[in-house]
């Protein structure tokens, strides 16, 4: 009886020893939900969801304050990415928030532009050049298209212009697509 | 001859190579207008160097290889820059792309050329000739030749180098034309090729169904060393994977180079065109092209880039009644084509002019019955219905596993399917689909440093600003903060 009751609690403090240490020399640091949920989303850092970048709204979806269906650029794809990450069921993109558009980037009309920086502080990305009373323009590879530059701009010189397809990014359709919506 | 190794699966293919192997190769026209698409090759497209306006001469640069997967792209001939804009080009997708756009003036004015030494060169010098002009694989993949002559990185040294004569596709002659008139020509481009690669063995694979061609690459051969091997004629045995195997028993690792196992491999044409870009100093400015099917003469023409196919097939004749489809490339692997005014690029191995009864009847889709034929027929060993499945549902990581980037889509597939399910159709939306969603993730990755470093930035920003606004601040507020941070300290 008190061998049984001495092995046992050295066999728990052994254990727990063990497991104070694994704590404290493998501490993770930050939430690794939150990062994979960020890696998830598509970093335009629109804010179209409510919150004010990716990473917000990866915080809040960890910490279960947002829905997963807010994110208008991921589109279904991504909704249905984050479904399979958390194991919740994959919901159709919130129609209230905004519907799924083509991929566009911002393209500033570089006749009217009057320099005033406003839409260099407001690109999420920094992905305008440019200087005060200089023309600015968008580094278009770097664009993420979250229109956030069209607002600030007095004069409206910007406007959001669909990514024309090349032959680098033309890909084959899905054969069965015509067939099931035929059916 | 040593024994050869079949691989599993394939197809043994009506063959319709008489029609168009009979005569021999003729030189193609000189068109009053050339249309020279800077994106002829594997990886990134030329940069163009010329100017509308501008003279140019035979054989001048129009692009410049752009990064290390990139080959240069010439004039064809002599004549004025017209335009450098975006114009049809054969692509699946019938869009446009950078083209430069050539008048020719008849004279066939060459630009200095001459011949070098290439034993005297330094290897990685070798390459960059290649490179510049323009040399690719002619076989239909246009992978820039340099950079598969360099095997740095990839294995100590080449064992074997393989020459791929074996022309499966069922109406494909050019190689087969070309090895019979040009077997020396390929055996000197062959020679600089195992310069550079030094290997111990090279293969020449050819299949069985080419005896003249055998005939005369054996006889090109004789006193060098290198083996004319005959290959069982069964499609898609000139498909790179297939033939390493066929010949030398090993197999190429899933997703992996063939220089990984000590092998290289490249087309006969390719050769050809390596010999006039040394032992003449000429870049790539021609290949060979078969045409045939529903032509009044079906035959193989030496023909400058650039030249609409249009002026090829009156070159045979013109079409004969009933051509329902215009295919580049052969029917397993080959592309409808949109129109015919499109120009002859580097990957023009052959133009196909399909009448109806030549083409298979096009057939709804009917469900997979999981009958196992098309596992029975890929060349890849894969499982095409599995992947079948997956393309269809979009679970793409799945179809990644069961190794969707192993396809060759070589058709085998397809053609047996009794179900005329498009298979090949879906691997092909699969892998792109798949490529395109790392793209948008790379691009993502991209978005959110420069968005971390915009408010790590941001942040520094305002605290220099506070640093500033206490350095200015009324000495009052200073001594203010010094208490506040002293007794902070504290």
């Amino acid at each position: 009886m008190v061998i049984a009751i001495l092995a046992l609690s050295a066999l728990a403090g052994a254990s727990g020893l063990l497991l104070g240490f694994a704590a404290v020399r493998f501490k993770v640091e930050g939430d690794p939900l939150v990062e994979q949920i960020d890696a998830v989303l598509p970093q335009t850092q629109c804010g179209q969801c409510g919150y004010a970048g990716c990473k917000p709204y990866a915080e809040a979806i960890a910490a279960g304050e947002a829905e997963i269906n807010l994110c208008p650029p991921g589109g279904a794809n991504g909704v249905a990415a984050l479904a399979d990450l958390l194991g919740r069921d994959p919901t159709l993109l919130n129609a209230a928030s905004a519907v799924e558009k083509p991929k566009m980037i911002a393209v500033i009309d570089e006749q009217n532009c009057i320099g005033c920086t406003l839409c260099i502080q407001a690109c999420p990305v920094d992905a305008i050049v440019g200087a005060a009373k200089h023309m600015h323009t968008v580094i278009a590879r770097e664009c993420t298209g979250c229109e956030l530059c069209i607002a600030p701009c007095p004069v409206d010189c910007i406007h959001m212009t669909p990514i024309a397809e090349t032959i680098s990014t033309w890909k084959w359709a899905c054969p069965g697509v015509t067939a099931q919506a035929a059916a | 001859m040593s024994a050869l190794f079949p691989f599993h699966g394939g197809l043994k293919t009506v063959r319709h190579k008489s029609e168009s192997n009979t005569l021999p190769i003729e030189s193609g026209p000189l068109p009053r207008r050339l249309t020279v698409p800077l994106r002829q090759h594997m990886g990134n497209a030329a940069k163009p160097v010329v100017q509308p306006g501008q003279p140019v001469l035979k054989g001048q640069v129009l692009g410049q290889a752009d990064g290390y997967i990139s080959a240069a792209v010439h004039a064809p001939s002599s004549g004025v820059v017209t335009a450098v804009d975006l114009q049809p080009v054969p692509h699946p997708s019938g869009l446009a792309d950078l083209c430069v756009t050539l008048e020719t003036d008849g004279e066939e004015r060459w630009i200095d050329h001459e011949p070098l030494d290439y034993r005297r060169l330094h290897p990685s010098e070798l390459r960059n000739v290649l490179r510049n002009a323009g040399v690719v694989g002619l076989g239909g993949a246009v992978f820039p030749s340099a950079v598969k002559l360099n095997p740095a990185g990839h294995c100590q040294r080449v064992d074997t180098l393989i020459l791929n004569g074996a022309e499966c596709e069922p109406w494909i002659t050019c190689d087969d034309r070309l090895m019979r008139e040009r077997a020396a020509e390929i055996v000197a481009g062959l020679h600089i090729m195992a310069h550079l690669l030094e290997p111990h063995e090279v293969l020449i694979g050819i299949e069985e169904d080419k005896p003249e061609a055998i005939a005369a690459m054996t006889a090109a051969c004789a006193g060098t060393g290198y083996a004319v091997r005959a290959a069982p004629t069964r499609y898609p045995s000139g498909s790179v994977k297939q033939l390493i195997l066929l010949l030398t028993g090993r197999e190429t690792p899933d997703q992996g180079l063939p220089l990984d196992i000590g092998v290289q491999c490249f087309n006969v044409a390719t050769a050809c065109s390596i010999h006039r870009a040394i032992n003449f100093g000429e870049p790539v400015l021609s290949r060979v092209v078969t045409v045939t099917g529903h032509v009044q003469q079906p035959r193989n023409i030496d023909v400058l880039l650039g030249t609409p196919f249009a002026d090829l097939v009156a070159r045979c004749g013109g079409y004969r009644d009933g051509v329902e489809r215009l295919i580049m490339g052969g029917p397993m692997m080959g592309f409808a084509l949109h129109r015919d005014d499109l120009p002859v690029t580097k990957a023009t191995n052959c133009l196909l002019a399909a009448s109806a009864a030549q083409l298979t009847p096009e057939q709804p889709a009917l469900p997979c019955i999981r009958c196992g034929a098309c596992v029975e027929a890929c060349p890849a060993n894969l499982l095409p219905q599995q992947l079948y499945w997956f393309a269809r549902a979009r679970e793409f990581d799945k179809a990644r596993t069961h190794h969707l980037f192993s396809c060759i889509e070589c058709g085998c597939c397809s053609y047996v399917c009794p179900s005329h399910i498009p298979l090949v159709q879906y691997y092909r939306y699969a892998k792109n689909e798949i490529r395109a969603r790392e793209q948008e993730k790379e691009k993502a990755e991209l978005a959110r440093q420069r968005h971390q470093a915009r408010q790590e930035r941001l942040e520094r920003e305002k605290q220099e600003r506070e640093a500033k606004l206490r350095q200015k601040a009324p000495p009052r507020a200073v001594t203010e903060t010094a208490v506040e941070t002293g007794g902070r300290d504290g």
